[in-house]
């Protein structure tokens, strides 16, 4: 078997083993309660009124299983397991009876675009910014981005985005503050709908991407800062060649490879800075979705949206993986 | 140790720079013990007041003393965060170590299951244990939940750090002299395993408060403890910024932000120091 | 194996012959370099280079010889133009003499070196660690280093790389091979090629048989003795090695703590040392036949920082006298071209003189 076929199990195995775990930890919360939960949802449903019976019961069977209610905790277990296979969390009890499915089906497209262009934007700007502070340690121009970076490192995504809120609330009122696109516009592949779409991201995407590009600067900054002390580094300073040359082809070409594995470190953790956002936001993706189910006491959604997300995460960090031999030749050869 | 806390605030800005926003924090926090008024009563000033010599932060729409709450809050925010970064030191610690001694199918396991932690995203689950938990959730168990959730980053790090140890010639030196494993581990590579565990520890704050005020803020912690996330919790139950409160929101949200940075800038400071490859490229040449 | 008898060949023929007088390749005057240090309020300065003067001739093999803490690798580097702060050149020149020019690395306005980098200068690295790019094949290094030199079209360029990867015996095929598919002896010789494809009048070897095993070192050898006698250049090879010095070079520098002790054609030099730490250098190697037991020298070399005041060498040295622990010898010329040494008691009328 080749060394890369080798890695790529390896990596395939790491995704399974998180969504395992994760599932299963998510499974253990939900049975953390001791009070009968299928029973407090269903009287609120019945609250909200003109509910058939049948919608009821279908209700019941779906709660019963996703909380596994009955049986050992064992065969609850593997229900639960069969129900999320099956990518069935039953219908939304605030949207009844759209299916929890379709509502986060509706969601993620928001939160995956809004996610994945703030990061990739963070994640290359920052990393080349990095990259040239780290070599060109005496400009002036680099050395305030990295004070600024040192600044914004630190503070949560949500913090930044509230003080944006802030900022172009109250200050400059020229950017959109909630919402996915304008209430009165149609959904289509149209000039109109793309700009709205684009000046409503504006304000979440750059909460992410100020604090993204200040976290990859430094970290970006200390590895080259290694990285121009080794040998290789010296051999070709020696032999003269041009020092633009030596950043992009010996510096960078080195660091990425640690940096593709340190974007995959954190994508759990830009999805949680990314979700909080949105509800700063009111952008209609699968965090303000989340924060609407938990205040609507919608059970099976919150469980549909934490399962969705595990799995998510772990596909993109799988994705992220199987690129890293790209980057570094010495894998395929382990 | 205390040699080194010395050197770093003498020479080193950025530890200099932390140390003193976080003085101002304990400072705020300490107040609390001198707090005229008790934290969780509420409608005892006037409301609404603006900031004033009588009031120095002014007063929130529940009518309280903004100043003295921010004091009660950056308290139990502090606590909360160094319960959880003290909670995941036992957990770093002991799978870093045994990572990092036993090496191996042991190594290869436990560093499976840590990436695994770091990758799932943890507040979902958080949201969701709130869910379920509702009313019964407790800081304490609210703490305990982040401590177990929380350790995987670290472990790494610790890890790494034992591996280039037990390599070094200094150990092997060590083992040749007859030293007992508890020996070696104690006297020559504690030094060493410490400052990473104090800095990682300083990060953890971080990222537990922040996760507290997150939390908080959405209304999903007990929200009769002030916090940090509390006190804005309410400022946004009462729209404070559109009835033009600022000051509810302004005060609690610099302080944190203070918290945040001087926490940061002190982990950094720590780790530049204790890393030596990273020493000696800040040395600076002395002209002659 | 000649390297275990001591059987010295020098590559120029007859080893009392004085160095011709041609202007030297490169010549260093006087030279301190140290590394200065200011950090967290303690300042200190390490005088790893202190007052060095040599002359390298054209064509020629000059050995350097030292402990590892002797400065002999910052004496290099300071020669290769590659120092960088807190490494500060604090006096003396080094000056090259490339087709006919002067080039005064340290003197007056610092010169292209842009220019002068590989093609009239190169360097060999200790190949087996880390020096080629990991995540890139070999023969983008040679483009890097050499393809602004040859001033060829690429395909021309690639093939003139092939040719000579193909004189010094390498496969052509190693161009497509990344470093780390590379044993350490091959990556060596790979180094070598590098450094020697664009013809340099003067090459620094640091170190490039240490960490190779006895055998891949006797081939690395053989690459290096026939490269240098093909191009013609000079060579400045250091190593701690002495065997290796034996093996290889005409004339040999022997360092000790930051300075040059003695100096000399490399047959004279392991025949009759004249300083005490060479002798004791020579005195030190394995002899076939010579059973007497090795003794060491009591002592450990002088911290850099804060060096014994004199000449370095007396509180170890058997020959100590009060003058050693006052004044630094100079550097003396020995009789009939046998080269030069520091020593108060190997040359006793260097006592009258005013220190140098």
């Amino acid at each position: 078997m080749s060394p890369y076929v080798r890695y790529l199990a390896k990596r395939l195995g790491q995704f399974v083993l998180v969504v395992f775990v994760g599932i299963t930890i998510t499974f253990f919360v939900t049975h953390a309660t001791p009070i009968d939960p299928v029973e407090t949802t269903l009287s609120s449903a019945a609250a909200f009124g003109s509910t058939s019976p049948e919608a009821i019961a279908m209700l019941r069977q779906s709660l019963q299983e996703l909380y596994g209610t009955g049986g050992s905790l064992y065969e609850q277990y593997l229900t639960f397991w069969g129900r999320i296979l099956r990518g069935d969390f039953g219908p939304s009890l605030s949207a009844f009876p759209t299916p929890v499915a379709t509502l986060i089906a509706r969601a993620l497209p928001w939160t995956i675009g809004l996610l994945v262009t703030a990061t990739l934007l963070a994640w290359a700007g920052g990393n080349i910014l990095g990259g040239l502070a780290g070599y060109y340690r005496d400009n002036r121009l680099l050395k305030a981005v990295g004070v600024i970076s040192m600044g914004l490192h630190p503070i949560p995504y949500y913090i930044v985005a509230f003080v944006l809120l802030i900022l172009f609330g109250y200050v400059f009122p020229i950017l959109p503050l909630s919402g996915g696109y304008q209430m009165n516009l149609s959904a289509g592949l149209n000039a109109t709908f793309i700009l709205s779409v684009l000046k409503h991201s504006a304000l979440p995407a750059l909460s992410l991407i100020l604090v993204g590009v200040g976290s990859w600067f430094m970290g970006m900054r200390a590895l080259v800062s290694n990285i121009v002390t080794e040998d290789y580094v010296t051999y070709a300073e020696l032999a003269g060649v041009d020092r633009n040359r030596i950043l992009y082809a010996y510096v960078m070409r080195n660091a990425m490879s640690t940096q593709l594995t340190g974007l995959a470190m954190s994508l759990g953790a830009i999805f949680n800075g990314a979700i909080i956002t949105e509800v700063v936001f009111g952008y209609p993706g699968i965090g303000s979705l989340l924060i609407d189910a938990v205040h609507a006491g919608d059970y099976s959604l919150v469980l549909g949206i934490t399962t969705v997300s595990i799995i998510a995460v772990a596909a993109a960090v799988l994705l992220i993986d199987l690129l890293y031999p790209l980057l570094d030749p010495r894998v395929r050869v382990d | 140790m205390l040699g080194i806390l010395r050197d770093l605030l003498r020479h080193n800005r950025e530890f200099a720079t932390g140390a003193a926003l976080l003085a101002v924090v304990v400072a705020m926090s300490a107040l609390s013990f001198f707090s005229p008024y008790p934290p969780d009563t509420i409608y005892i000033v006037p409301p609404d007041l603006p900031p004033s010599a009588t009031y120095w932060m002014g007063t929130t729409s529940r009518g309280q003393d903004t100043f003295w709450q921010l004091t009660f809050a950056i308290r139990n925010t502090l606590l909360f965060g160094v319960s959880v970064a003290l909670l995941s030191r036992i957990f770093s610690l002991v799978i870093g170590l045994l990572s990092g001694y036993l090496g191996g199918a042991v190594d290869r396991l436990l560093m499976s299951l840590n990436d695994t932690f770091v990758v799932i995203p943890l507040f979902p689950i958080l949201v969701l244990f709130y869910f379920v938990m509702r009313d019964s959730m407790s800081w304490a168990m609210l703490a305990l939940l982040m401590a177990c959730l929380g350790w995987a980053y670290d472990a790494r790090l610790i890890r790494s750090i034992v591996m280039s140890l037990r390599t070094r010639e200094f150990t092997e030196h060590s083992v040749f002299s007859g030293m007992t494993t508890r020996q070696i581990v104690t006297q020559e590579h504690l030094p060493y395993v410490m400052p990473i565990v104090f800095s990682t520890a300083l990060n953890n704050m971080n990222w537990s408060i922040g996760f507290e005020v997150t939390l908080s803020v959405l209304g999903f912690t007990n929200i009769n403890t002030p916090t940090i996330g509390v006190m804005i919790y309410w400022a946004n139950q009462h729209t404070a910024l559109v009835a033009g409160i600022w000051w509810w929101i302004l005060f609690p949200v610099v302080l944190v932000i203070i918290t945040f940075i001087g926490f940061f800038l002190l982990a950094v400071s720590m780790n530049e120091f204790i890393d030596p490859r990273s020493r000696l490229s800040r040395m600076k040449g002395a002209s002659a | 194996m000649t390297t275990a008898t001591l059987q010295p060949m020098a590559a120029s023929g007859d080893p009392t012959a004085a160095p011709t007088r041609a202007a030297p390749v490169v010549e260093v005057q006087n030279l301190k370099a140290y590394y200065q240090v200011s950090h967290y309020g303690v300042v200190r300065e390490v005088r790893a280079v202190d007052d060095i003067s040599l002359r390298i001739e054209p064509g020629e093999i000059y050995g350097l010889a030292g402990e590892s803490s002797s400065g002999k690798t910052t004496l290099i580097k300071v020669i290769a133009a590659a120092t960088r702060p807190p490494l500060n050149v604090v006096g003396g020149t080094v000056r090259f003499r490339f087709g006919g020019e002067t080039v005064d690395l340290y003197g007056g306005a610092p010169p292209d070196l842009q220019a002068l980098r590989w093609k009239s200068f190169s360097y060999i690295m200790q190949g087996s660690m880390n020096v080629l790019n990991p995540v890139r094949r070999i023969r983008h290094s040679f483009v890097d280093f050499a393809f602004r030199h040859l001033g060829q079209p690429m395909p021309q360029f690639m093939k003139a790389v092939g040719a000579h990867l193909e004189r010094l015996h390498l496969r052509p095929g190693v161009l497509d091979a990344y470093p780390h598919e590379l044993s350490g002896g091959m990556r060596q010789r790979v180094t070598i090629a590098l450094a020697t494809v664009c013809r340099p009048e003067f090459i620094i070897a640091d170190e490039p048989t240490t960490a190779l095993d006895v055998v891949v070192q006797k081939g690395v050898l053989a690459m290096i003795r026939e490269v240098q006698l093909e191009l013609g250049s000079s060579l400045l090879f250091v190593t701690h090695d002495m065997a290796v010095h034996a093996n290889l070079c005409d004339r040999l520098g022997i360092m000790y703590a930051g300075r040059l002790v003695e100096e000399g054609v490399t047959a004279r030099v392991f025949r009759e040392p004249r300083h005490p730490y060479t002798r004791h250098l020579i005195a030190s190697l394995p002899r076939i036949g010579d059973t007497k037991p090795r003794e060491g020298l009591k002592g450990v070399p002088p911290s850099l920082a804060d060096p014994p005041q004199g000449c370095r060498f007396h509180p170890r040295c058997p020959l100590a006298m009060p003058v050693c622990s006052e004044r630094v010898p100079p550097m003396m010329p020995l009789a009939h071209g046998q080269g030069r040494v520091a020593c108060f008691a190997a040359t006793p009328e260097a006592i009258g003189k005013d220190a140098g």
